[in-house]
This record gives structure tokens, C-alpha cells and sequence, in this order.
């Protein structure tokens, strides 16, 4: 295949840093969202390094426990509010979502970069609270603890209530597009279903999120003017800050997690040259899990003294939001049969999400169950069950869309080899790190400890060496991709055989996407009528 | 700053759980092995349908995937991935709730005692008046019947072996109750974060026979009367909580160190310095906010009425020998 030398593309259409900050264009917005998601992943990344370090022994090792309690606070909103929410949906959402419904942009361009921007402004404050005081409250930021500690508290909060919206913004911008933009032809059900699952993850965006921003303003209230809502001290319930962090904190895992499972939908059938298994199931599916995921938040509260019949309902809706998950998987495993495998780098990601995710959602069976979660709750067991369903599943599957579509958003390759290596790396060292952690669960070692007993101290130990196994399968990622960047090979239009819209356009695509608007006449896999 | 209470009884016990104790553990234990087992036997399953089909459908050269239209529906196969999986849900449900209900709902016959949660330590007190700290005695055998609240912020009582845990929360009382099924020392954690000493908020459930528990309650406090002052004060330091917030080895924690502190003039917050004495030791105990050493948060709870004075005595006598 010959290539013109340069051809023109939303990257080199304008020049100039002003012209990136003021774009309108949603593939230059998703790759601005990219950047700072990835420097997000990174200082979560560092956080978690020195905290598990710290915990190589019991005791004092780098860090005094107020220091400790700081890490695994900055380690967890940083990792919850800057990176996982946005993750999926705002980089490579906003690239893909136009592209693959065959449209010239978002519905709201202004209101896109909009979002960008408020994106930055409430990281702004994120990184303030590291510099003045770093809170200590943990990411679930509980009273009365968060009302009476003397760190930054507010400007945390105020930080993740502003991302708040930025998330809206984005899911409200989502919702409009995918029903008013479509290409002539792309009916519902022709749509990708990275599309039905951003659909059903912006309705979750719009629903849950003004939840959390109220309950955070009410905190931020109470600790400014000494308002009695949670606090005991002033006359408040704390347990309603439970119900109510959680009302939207629940649905806010499947905002982290059904971006994924559009990106695994997307790997099997483009690697596996095969049509979906059970289209409409996975798509109804996706809009199931969103409903369902609204009146599960109970189930964070077995212990907290919350009615025994209200945890029976919640424990009961929570085994009913497993169904769907699970039927996505095995739609998944049965789109593999009789395919053509091949085994690339997304696809070895989509792998790592089925093992990893499965193993996951086994252990979210345990913890489910009332009787069992009593022992279990607040343990390393329930660390190492949402690090395999979060990292496991929505970081397995973001590096698996980021390596799938790094041809189509920068127009280069990347070494392949390397890219297998890292993933090496990347597995063993996640089993190192959070299998362990299981284990250290089940012997009763809590979380959220600066100090434990000796006995725990092997685990800890081998835990905290995985997570250098971890590192260096990241910066070995890290590296190539750069490298790809300044040498890699110029990429094809469609490298890898996908049949979505994206595919038919060019590497990287002009600003306006495609030349003309897209005629839809068949669904978005049908590997079995085209020949690639 | 080592955790001086080690109880024996978390290492041990079959499996990966800790030794089961109470008449909860069977129950608990049985309901992780079947869901343990149910999940592995399908986690191996579906590695063996991945892996071979992976094998199998591999692009590799001479491979020629098989033609024709693709299968994308399958009704009986998508009812026999859906209905029997939510069907072993629903039974691992019921089976979770009716332990759980168990759990919930306390026999009438038991032995009440009230704990208090506050940073950073567990108070115990019994119906006969009885005060202890960080260390619940309880009569093997015998429904036991928590009733806890908190003085400051959330905190959650948590005994492994017992397999029971709840969170304790201020301005509200919680229960739960248990029941020991042999003698023994068990651990206490706290499992709510609860600022910088909650990995320390530790404690020891004493498990002896009835009649001991019976003489325990009726003279506690005097089996220490035989022990020598510095052993005595040795044994309140990490027996009473002290070692949740004070080193002994001169590194600061959320308060300051005891060592070679005694007899020196001490920094007060707002000016002014006062001698490490008696006097100061024992003042500190029952009123811990009067006099705080510059740069330590005023956060220790008052002791007043929680230590004999025999037990001050015996720590005064044992900071003396830190030097």
C-alpha cells in the first residue's frame, strides 16, 4: 500500500498550541483528555507505589500513618475521580463516538471542550489538596471523620464536585449525539456496541452524578458553617452520608466498567473476524446494568447498622446485576468460537479482562452474600475484588482500546513485541499485587492500616514486589508507545480488519471524519457478508 | 513500634481462615467453600473453553476459518447461561440472609456488655460497673451480646475468629452478638478508618470458663495486684492502649514518646512548660487536654475512672525505667 508523504488530518490541519486549546474538534479534545488521563494514571501510579512500599513492613518505614493515610487518599480520588471515571468515555469516547455513529462531531462541541476545561479546573483543586494539607479521609470521604479532620477536606471535595460536572457534560453531550447524529442507515440496533455502552454509561453519568455533587456540597457546607447534616457532634447522621455517597458512588462503578465491556465488544468481533454473539442481549444488557445499578448501594452498607431488611433487598438486587454481566462474558467467549484469532495486543487485553474480570466478579459473589460479607467487608479482600474488577476489567480494556485504536488517533504503529512483553509484565505483576491480597483477606488483615501484625508481613511483603513487576510492564508501555510516536511505522487506514466506521476513514481522519456522510446498510459486524 | 498483642489464634485454623471459635464459624466458613469451589470449577471451565478455542481458531498459516453465516444466536444456550447461573445466585443469596438474620437477631439469655469505640482504643464495660480497656473477658459458651457506640467518629468492631463484625457509630448504638466456643486469647480490630491510629486500635476477646469469668467480674482488676509497679505500668502501656498513640523507642506518633521523658521540662501548646512528674503523669491520664506538649494534637480521651490508681502508679514507675 502506497501513502502519500503527508496528507492533511485533524493533527497537522491547524498549528500551534492555541489551536489545540481552543478546538472544537472532539477527536483533538479526546486526545487533550488522553493526555491528562494518562499523567492522572501516572501520579494514582506513584501514590500506590509509595504506599505499598511503606507497607513492606509493619511499622515505620518512609511515612507516618498520617502521611500513609494522605497516600492511599490522593491514591484513590486521584485514581476514582481523574482517571477511571473519565477513562474510557472522555479520551477515546470522544474520538470514537462520532466517528463510529458516522457523524462530524459531538451534538454540543462548545459544551465538549467545555467539559475539558472543567475537567482541568477540578483537578486544579485535586492537586491543591495534595500541596495544602492532603486529606486523610480516604476517596469515600466518610463523617464524621471527614468533618472533624484538620486537612484539606474542602478542596478535595470541591475539586471531585467540579469533575462532577464535567462528567455530566460529557454523558449529556453522548446522549444527545448518539440520538440525533447518527449516519443515514444506523439504526439502534446497527450501532456499535461501544456505542450502546457509552449510551447506557452517559445515562448513568446524567442520573447519578448530581448526587454526588449535591452530597459533597452538603459536607463542604457543614464543615464551613458548622450545619448539622452528618455530623453527630452538630446533630447529623452519618450513616445518611453513607446512603447517599454511595447512591451515586455504586452506579459510578458501572460508569467505570460498561465503557469497558463497549471496548471488549469491539475487540472480539475485529480479532476474532467473527459477528457478535448475542447483539441485542449485550446491548440490552448494558441498559439493564444501568437501571439495576441505581438500587444497589446497600450492599456497601451490611455492617453500618442499616435495617436487616433493606440489606436483604439490596444483597438480592445485587445477585440480579451479576446476570447480566456474566451473559456479557459468555456472548464473548461464544463470538470466539469457530473465528480467526488473532492475537495482537488488544486482543491480548481482551484476554487478561476475561480472566481477570471473571475473577472479580466471582469474589463480588462472595462479598454479596450478607452472611460471608460480615467477615469479609472492610478487609484486603474487598481491596483486591473492586482492584481486579477496576483495574482488571476497565484498565485491561482501556490499554486494549488504546492499543486497538493508537493507529486510527495518531496514525502510527507500535512495536508489537514490546507491546507483548509489557503485558507480560503487566499480568504477573497485577496477580502479584492483588491476588495476594485475597489471601490476606481471608486471614482478617483490614484495610486501610499504616500498621499490621507480623504475621501478615510475608503476604505484604511479596504483594508490594509485585507492584514493581507492575512498573516496570508500565513504563516499558510507556516507552514504546512514545517511541511510536517519534519513529513508528506510518499506519494503514484499517490495520487491523475492523468494520466499523471508524475503519473506512483515514489514519489519522480529517477533522470532518470522513468525506462523505457515511451510508449504513448493514450492522456493524458482519464479518460473515464482507470480505475484509 | 511493634503490635505487642499477638494473639496466637489468628495464625492458626484450617484453611485460609482464622481459627473458628464461635458457633458463627461453621456457618461462614461453609457458605466461602461452596462459593470458593462453585467458582473455581467455573473459572477452570471457562479457561478451558477460552484456551482451546484460542488453540483452535488461531490464525496461524494453513488456518482457513470455517465459512458461513456466523452463529449469533442460540436461544437454549443463552437460557443455559443465564437461568442456571441466577438460580445458584439466588440459592447463595438465601443462604447468606438466613446466617445473616441469625447474626442479627440476639438470644434473650445473654451477657450484655457495653463497648465504646474512641480514637484510639476499645472500652468495655460490664453490668456490675466493671471497666476494662482494649481487653474483653467473656464466658465461653455463653451468648454474648454487644452493644457499642462511639465517642468520636465511626470505628467497627471486628473479631476474626468470632467471624463477626459491625460498625461502631456515634450518637446511635449498634449490636451484634456471639457466641465463643472454647477458651482462648482472640483479636480485635477496628475496621473503620479512624485516623492516624486505627491500624493500632486493636484488642483481645479473653475467652475463659464460666466460673473464672464468674470470679474475674466479681474482683476484677485485682489479679494485678501481684505484679511489681514497672511490670504492672509495662503491661497497661499495651494492655490499655497507651501503644496505639505513644512509642517507647523515641519516635514521635500521633503523641509523643515516653522515652527518657521523665523528670524533663516539656513544651507546652500555647507557652509555658511543665516537669514530666508524678503529678503531670497522673494529671495527663484523667485530664489528657489540660496540659498538651507543643506540636501533638489534643486528642487523647480522659482516662478518668478507667485506670486504678495503682495501675498510674505503675506506669509512672515504668516511664521512669525508659530512659
Amino acid at each position: 500500500m502506497s501513502l502519500p508523504a503527508v496528507r492533511t488530518d485533524y493533527i497537522n490541519a491547524t498549528k500551534g498550541w492555541k489551536s489545540w486549546l481552543t478546538t472544537l474538534d472532539h477527536k483533538r479534545i479526546g486526545i487533550m483528555y488522553l493526555l491528562f488521563i494518562a499523567i492522572s494514571f501516572g501520579l494514582g501510579g506513584f501514590f500506590a507505589l509509595a504506599l505499598r512500599m511503606e507497607l513492606l513492613n509493619p511499622g515505620k518505614l518512609l511515612f507516618t500513618a498520617k502521611q500513609y493515610n494522605q497516600l492511599f487518599t490522593l491514591h484513590g480520588a486521584v485514581m476514582v475521580f481523574l482517571f477511571i471515571v473519565p477513562s474510557i468515555p472522555a479520551s477515546l469516547g470522544n474520538f470514537l463516538l462520532p466517528l463510529q455513529i458516522g457523524a462530524k462531531d459531538v451534538a454540543f462541541p462548545r459544551m465538549n471542550l467545555m467539559s475539558f476545561y472543567l475537567y482541568l479546573f477540578g483537578a486544579v483543586f485535586c492537586v491543591y489538596s495534595m500541596v495544602a494539607g492532603a486529606a486523610d479521609t480516604g476517596w469515600t470521604f466518610y463523617t464524621p471523620y471527614s468533618i472533624t479532620t484538620s486537612t484539606s477536606v474542602i478542596s478535595m471535595t470541591l475539586g471531585a464536585f467540579i469533575l462532577g460536572f464535567s462528567s455530566i457534560f460529557t454523558g449529556l453531550n453522548f446522549i444527545v449525539t448518539i440520538h440525533k447524529m447518527r449516519a443515514p442507515g444506523m439504526t439502534w440496533f446497527r450501532m456499535p456496541l461501544m456505542v450502546w455502552a457509552l449510551y447506557a454509561t452517559a445515562i448513568i453519568q446524567v442520573l447519578a452524578t448530581p448526587v454526588l455533587g449535591i452530597t459533597l456540597l452538603l459536607l463542604i457546607i457543614e464543615r464551613v458553617a458548622g450545619i448539622g447534616i452528618f455530623d453527630p457532634a452538630l446533630g447529623g447522621d452519618p450513616v445518611l452520608f453513607q446512603h447517599f455517597f454511595w447512591f451515586y458512588s455504586h452506579p459510578a462503578v458501572y460508569i467505570m466498567i460498561l465503557p469497558a465491556m463497549g471496548v471488549m465488544s469491539e475487540l472480539v468481533t475485529t480479532f476474532c473476524k467473527k459477528n457478535i454473539f448475542g447483539y441485542k442481549m449485550i446491548a440490552y444488557s448494558s441498559l439493564a446494568i444501568a437501571i439495576i445499578s441505581f438500587l444497589v448501594w446497600g450492599h456497601h452498607l451490611f455492617v453500618s447498622g442499616q435495617s436487616d431488611y433493606a440489606a436483604m433487598i439490596f444483597s438480592l438486587l445485587t445477585y440480579l446485576v451479576a446476570i447480566p454481566s456474566a451473559v456479557k462474558i459468555f456472548n464473548w467467549i461464544a463470538t470466539m468460537y469457530q473465528g480467526e484469532i488473532d492475537l495482537k495486543a488488544p486482543f491480548l487485553y481482551f484476554l487478561a479482562f476475561l480472566f481477570l474480570f471473571s475473577i472479580g466478579g466471582f469474589t463480588g459473589i462472595m462479598l454479596g452474600s450478607l452472611s460471608l460479607d460480615v467477615y469479609l467487608h472492610d478487609t484486603y479482600f474487598v481491596v483486591a475484588h473492586f482492584h481486579y474488577v477496576m483495574m482488571g476489567g476497565t484498565v485491561m480494556a482501556f490499554l486494549g482500546g488504546l492499543h486497538y485504536w493508537w493507529p486510527k488517533m495518531f496514525g502510527r504503529m507500535y512495536s508489537e513485541g514490546a507491546a507483548f512483553v509489557a503485558w507480560l509484565f503487566i499480568m504477573v505483576g497485577f496477580n502479584m499485587v492483588f491476588f495476594t491480597q485475597f489471601l490476606l483477606g481471608t486471614k482478617g488483615m483490614p484495610r486501610r492500616y499504616y500498621s499490621y501484625l507480623d504475621q501478615f508481613q510475608p503476604l505484604h511483603a511479596f504483594s508490594t514486589s509485585g507492584t514493581w513487576v507492575l512498573t516496570v510492564g508500565f513504563l516499558i508501555m510507556a516507552f514504546y508507545l512514545v517511541e511510536s510516536l517519534l519513529n513508528g511505522k506510518q499506519a494503514p487506514d484499517n490495520p487491523w480488519g475492523g468494520l466499523t466506521l471508524e475503519w473506512t476513514t483515514q489514519s489519522p481522519p480529517i477533522t470532518e471524519n470522513f468525506l462523505d456522510t457515511p451510508i449504513v446498510d448493514c450492522g456493524p459486524y458482519e464479518y460473515d457478508k464482507v470480505k475484509v | 513500634m511493634d503490635n505487642k498483642i499477638v494473639n496466637e489464634s489468628l495464625i492458626a485454623g484450617k484453611g485460609w481462615f482464622p481459627a473458628d471459635v464461635s458457633t458463627f464459624g461453621n456457618y461462614v466458613d461453609s457458605l466461602y467453600s461452596f462459593i470458593l469451589w462453585v467458582s473455581v470449577i467455573l473459572f477452570v471451565a471457562i479457561t478451558i473453553v477460552v484456551v482451546t478455542f484460542v488453540l483452535k481458531y488461531r490464525k496461524r498459516p494453513g488456518y482457513v476459518q470455517p465459512g458461513g453465516e456466523h452463529i449469533t444466536h442460540n436461544t437454549k444456550l443463552e437460557l443455559a447461561w443465564t437461568v442456571p447461573p441466577l438460580i445458584l445466585c439466588l440459592f447463595v443469596f438465601y443462604w447468606g440472609f438466613t446466617g445473616f438474620l441469625d447474626m442479627s437477631v440476639a438470644p434473650k439469655n445473654g451477657e450484655e456488655i457495653h463497648v465504646v469505640g474512641k480514637k484510639w482504643i476499645w472500652q468495655f464495660e460490664y453490668k456490675n460497673g466493671t471497666k476494662t480497656l482494649s481487653e474483653m473477658v467473656v464466658p465461653v459458651n455463653t451468648p454474648i451480646i454487644l452493644v457499642m457506640t462511639s465517642e468520636d467518629v465511626l470505628h467497627s468492631f471486628y473479631s476474626p475468629n468470632m467471624r463477626i463484625k459491625r460498625d461502631v457509630v456515634p450518637n446511635r448504638y449498634t449490636k451484634i452478638w456471639f457466641q465463643a466456643t472454647r477458651t482462648g486469647n482472640f483479636q480485635i480490630f477496628c475496621t473503620e478508618f479512624c485516623g492516624d491510629g486505627h491500624s493500632q486500635m486493636q484488642g483481645t476477646i479473653r475467652v475463659v470458663s464460666a466460673e473464672e469469668y464468674k470470679d474475674w467480674l466479681a474482683n476484677s482488676g485485682s489479679a494485678d495486684d501481684g505484679l511489681p509497679l514497672e511490670k504492672l505500668g509495662e503491661k497497661v502501656y499495651s494492655a490499655k492502649g497507651c501503644v496505639a498513640c505513644h512509642s517507647i523507642d523515641g519516635s514521635a506518633m500521633v503523641g509523643p514518646s515516653w522515652k527518657g521523658t521523665w523528670g524533663t521540662s516539656r513544651p507546652m501548646t500555647g507557652g509555658g512548660s511543665v516537669i514530666m512528674d508524678e503529678n503531670y503523669v497522673k494529671e495527663s491520664v484523667n485530664y489528657p487536654i489540660a496540659k498538651v506538649v507543643q506540636g501533638y494534637p489534643p486528642v487523647m480521651p480522659s482516662y478518668k475512672g478507667l485506670l486504678s490508681d495503682r495501675e498510674i502508679d505503675g506506669v509512672i514507675a515504668y516511664l521512669k525505667t525508659l530512659k
